[in-house]
């Protein structure tokens, strides 16, 4: 039986009046990767950014409908966003390392949230770039700038960086698009290995990416949600004609 | 085929543009950086020369003596090096402090912009309504009533240096305003993203993440101000900044085995920027003054490099961590 993890229930989201999300409705399964796949200026953006109420930085954001994480309403009054967003992290576009060293960097979030013994946080470390594969290429070289690194190596240690707090829910937003394609693979290889702990919710232009990674896709188009499935379903056989135009290459 | 090779060659072939508008800019253009670099440079060269020749070391530490035609400007530098201590005191905090709530709190807010104009218009306004407003508030307002209060007879409610510290903080609480404000603005956006991203409070975002990225910038700022509160004449004037002053502004505490001198708040001061204004327009003896105005004139003009120069150190560190922040 699938479990349902995340779940938008007839969400509109609007940026200064103009509309970027139009009534979806759409769950996220646990364990699962489902990526989100449309146009630029579709929305697939902001629904992630829904997730972890980002959207809420951003002036003239207005919000209609729920989001539900474990059946919970995060955007009920009661809910912290510090709190949420320590279950829901997020890995962005590029890389945004902060320029400290690279343990500063792995430690930066689990420190705010109040560890502070020594040994946890070297075990914290050792423990995400394990999960991350990147352990042997960084663990001799902890203390130096992490912005030294290469651009891959960079971005695989902001999802190192994400996973410190252990989140339920990864959200990455093109989190490839910027990479090279031998990097490219490495991340989504680190998505596979990630699955089986977290529900990740990936943002991608690539197509093939998203056939690749994912066990669901949803497509966007102008803010609505056209069409939400199994990826192997969704692409070989949509039942939406936008869909199959878009996938096919038609337009967008 | 052949026809239009032998044109393109006679093009090719044709005579060099002169662009002889764009030479005559240049030539007036280079003229004119010359003319300034040289008025500068003269005169610079003949107050280091002039003034090279009488500072000493008894020169920086001794006091005036026979009516400002002898001795040293020992009192002035430690006067000028105590206002501003304090001053930084009293600025630093609260500049840093509002820019932060400007920037990052009232950033969306409707009132963020007369703030920020406000402190624009502020950073305009000539230094001696600077001096004034001291005198009107920061002495006769502020003074009085803490001397009422305290019962300290006539202590706060005079010109002393608290004052004129008070009143330079004021002065240059725009520049440091503005130049925090640069340097937050400055850290890129997806820095805080990644911070907010990871469950981090406001708080801890500015603490943790912003505010380290934006210091060197911050500091920038800081000795600019500093540098600009040591070459102003002005604001001091009215407070406390004294002709001359045999003894120095300190009060020495007793520890028994030995006393530790500290900076008295409460007393009056020389400041070297005035002490050039009253060897130039009160001296008895222009002539045997000369010497020692040029003497104070390069220890000012030395401080503030050294302060400007500090000041430039910094920013290049700033905007190496941001070059690297940015990925650029």
């Amino acid at each position: 039986m699938k479990e349902i993890k995340i779940q938008l229930k007839n969400l509109s989201v609007f940026f200064n009046y103009i509309q970027a999300l139009n009534d979806v409705s759409l769950d996220f399964y646990s364990n699962k990767v489902t990526s989100i796949i449309g146009p630029s200026g579709c929305g697939k953006t902001s629904l992630l950014r829904t997730i972890n109420r980002m959207n809420e930085l951003i002036a003239g954001f207005l919000r209609k409908g729920s989001v539900f994480i474990d059946g919970i309403d995060i955007y009920d009054e009661k809910i912290d966003v510090v709190n949420l967003r320590k279950l829901v992290g997020m890995v962005f576009q590029t890389s945004n390392l902060f320029p400290k060293s690279i343990y500063e960097n792995l430690i930066f979030a689990p420190k705010l949230h109040g560890i502070s013994d020594k040994s946890d946080l070297n075990e914290i470390v050792e423990r995400i770039c394990t999960q991350t594969a990147i352990w042997d290429e960084v663990k001799d070289r902890l203390n130096e700038n992490a912005l030294n690194l290469s651009a891959g190596q960079q971005q695989r240690l902001c999802i190192a960086r994400a996973l410190a707090v252990e989140p339920n829910i990864l959200l990455m937003d093109e989190p490839a698009s910027a990479l090279d394609p031998i990097s490219t693979a490495k991340i989504e290889e680190l998505i596979f290995d990630l699955k089986s702990r977290y529900t990740i919710v990936i943002v991608t232009h690539n197509m093939q990416q998203a056939a690749r990674i994912s066990d669901y896709t949803a497509f966007l188009y102008l803010g609505q949600l056209i069409e939400f499935g199994k990826t192997t379903k969704l692409f070989t056989n949509p039942a939406n004609k936008q869909t199959e135009d878009y996938i096919t290459g038609r337009f967008g | 085929m052949k026809l239009k090779s032998i044109k393109l060659s006679s093009e090719l072939l044709k005579e060099k543009h002169k662009d002889l508008p764009g030479r005559i800019a240049i030539m007036i253009i280079s003229a004119l950086s010359v003319l300034i670099l040289a008025a500068l440079s003269s005169v610079l060269i003949k107050i280091f020369i002039e003034g090279a020749s009488v500072i000493n070391l008894n020169f920086l530490s001794e006091t005036p003596r026979n009516s400002m035609t002898e001795g040293g400007i020992g009192p002035a530098i430690i006067g000028t090096l105590s206002v501003s201590f304090i001053m930084i005191i009293f600025a630093v905090p609260m500049g840093i402090f509002s820019a932060i709530y400007i920037h990052e709190y009232a950033r969306e807010k409707w009132y963020s912009r007369i703030l920020k104009l406000s402190v624009n218009n502020l950073a305009g306004v000539p230094s001696i309504v600077f001096g004034l407003f001291g005198l009107g508030f920061f002495v006769l307002i502020v003074g009085k009533f803490l001397d009422e209060i305290m019962d300290t007879g006539l202590l706060f409610g005079q010109p002393v240096m608290l004052w004129a510290s008070a009143t330079l903080a004021v002065l240059v609480l725009p520049t440091i305003i503005l130049t925090t404000i640069e340097a937050l603005a400055a850290v890129p956006d997806h820095q805080r993203y990644a911070s907010y991203g990871l469950g981090a409070t406001k708080w801890q975002t500015i603490r943790d993440v912003i505010f380290p990225q934006a210091r060197p910038g911050i500091l920038t700022g800081v000795i600019l101000a500093i540098s600009r509160a040591a070459g102003e004449t002005a604001p001091v004037l009215f407070l406390g900044c004294a002709f001359f002053l045999p003894e120095l502004p300190l009060v020495y505490f007793d520890f028994g085995f030995f006393e530790i001198p500290m900076i008295n708040p409460a007393s009056q001061f020389m400041y070297l920027s005035y002490h050039i204004f009253i060897l130039t327009t009160q001296s008895a003896n222009p002539t045997l003054t000369q010497p020692i105005q040029y003497g104070t004139t390069t220890v000012l003009i030395l401080l503030t490099v050294i302060l400007n120069l500090t000041a430039i150190l910094f920013r290049y560190k700033f905007r190496k961590t941001l070059r690297e922040v940015r990925g650029a």
